[in-house]
């Protein structure tokens, strides 16, 4: 294998695992909106202790609607790192 | 540490099929008749020799479910859409079972996106059809000028948007729950060996600890404290994996039992809560469409 052919695939092989480094910095966002999510909801069942399993299954489905932006960084993550490198080294040669 | 996370294997290719050409069965296929051929016997066998009056346990399990369904679909769409309790119901089903089989180590058709973007694109026709039939052709095209005319693109990309990330939803939490167990039963087998190989190095060490750990539970037994009896048993079982593993018998003992407490969390608790969001949404979609 020729230096250069070395020299693009490190570079491939490299892209991919920044890529996946910065993908699951998304992984932000559901965290503090599911924090929040919480806080709301604990402190409407301290005002109001009788509706708490009501109030708990509507925190779970909102919590797991919300949690779709931080699957798309680490889906789009694990891509990078186990799908992406065949894909480049078929390409490189 | 050899960690392999592949799509779908392919288990047979069949050349020169008269109508499609090259046809292949990946595991999807094969697991996902499996589920169907599993349910439909669940299902046949929940209703058979129904009575009306004197009716036996088996009979009230399948009418408790049938009227959580039913009252699921018309809590969420109203009284008048009846003829999708079927749909919902079977993709609820479905989805279920689908994601609870890979706790038998069987690859789960979920954990594959063509799956879910078929169950997302039967929801989409019904969207379409609804909003068509609820303000005509002429309506809906106009649907998508709504705020300004300029805003066109970006509500047919959310339109399309609608099923796919109904679909990478679903998709995204079943294959995270799968790379998570891989790498926890690669890590443990590493920790495994090493500890294993540490402790098992000598004999004597071993069976050393393996006393210890007996003492300790007699010990605990005797004084009821149940501190001492929990490591007691700790440090038996290791001295005897360890004792094993130097007289040649070597297994990786610490992925036995450990991956089911995070399994708990992404199989149990995310496989059925997924499977429930999904038919949130499309009943709350198809209720939209339908409604203006």
């Amino acid at each position: 294998m020729t230096e250069m052919q070395l020299l693009a695939r490190g570079i491939a092989l490299a892209g991919c695992g920044i890529g996946a480094g910065l993908a699951v910095i998304a992984g932000i966002g559901p965290g503090i909106g599911e924090g929040n999510c919480a806080a709301r909801a604990c402190e409407v069942i301290g005002r109001n202790p009788e509706c708490k399993s009501d109030v708990t299954s509507t925190m779970i489905l909102g919590i797991a609607l919300s949690e779709t932006t931080g699957i798309y960084g680490f889906v789009t993550a694990l891509l990078l790192l186990f799908a992406a490198p065949g894909m480049f080294m078929k390409f490189l040669g | 540490m050899d960690i392999e996370i592949n799509g779908a294997r392919i288990l047979a290719t069949f050349e020169d099929v008269p109508l499609f050409g090259t046809v292949q069965i990946s595991q999807t296929l094969l697991v996902s008749w499996i589920v169907m051929i599993l349910i439909s016997a669940l299902c046949i066998w929940l209703g058979s020799n129904l009575r009306v009056t004197g009716i036996s346990r088996k009979q009230a399990v399948a009418e408790m479910l049938y009227t959580s369904l039913v009252k699921f679909v018309r809590g969420n769409m109203g009284p008048n859409f009846d003829r999708y309790i079927p749909l919902v119901g079977t993709i609820f089903i479905t989805s279920i079972v689908s994601n609870l089989i890979s706790l038998l180590g069987i690859w789960s058709p979920t954990a594959d996106l063509m799956t879910e973007l078929a169950w997302a694109l039967v929801v989409f026709v019904l969207i379409t059809y609804h909003k068509i039939k609820a303000s005509g052709f002429g309506g809906y095209m106009k649907g998508f000028l709504d705020p300004i005319a300029v805003m066109a693109p970006l509500n047919v990309m959310s339109e399309l948007f609608t099923p796919i990330s109904m679909a990478c939803r679903h998709f995204g939490n079943i294959l995270s729950g799968m790379v998570i167990s891989v790498l926890i039963y690669a890590a443990l087998t590493v920790g495994s060996s090493a500890l294993f190989g540490l402790l098992g190095s000598s004999l004597l060490a071993a069976l050393a600890i393996a006393l210890v750990g007996g003492i300790l539970i007699f010990f605990g037994k005797k004084t009821g404290k149940k501190f001492w009896f929990v490591l007691g048993i700790i440090l038996a079982v290791l001295g005897v994996c360890a004792a094993l593993t130097n007289l040649g018998a070597a297994y990786p003992w610490l992925i036995v039992g450990i991956p089911a407490i995070p399994s708990l969390y992404f199989d149990w608790f995310g496989g059925c809560i997924q499977a429930f969001i999904f038919c949130t949404l499309t009943t709350l979609f198809i209720k939209q469409a339908a409604g203006d």
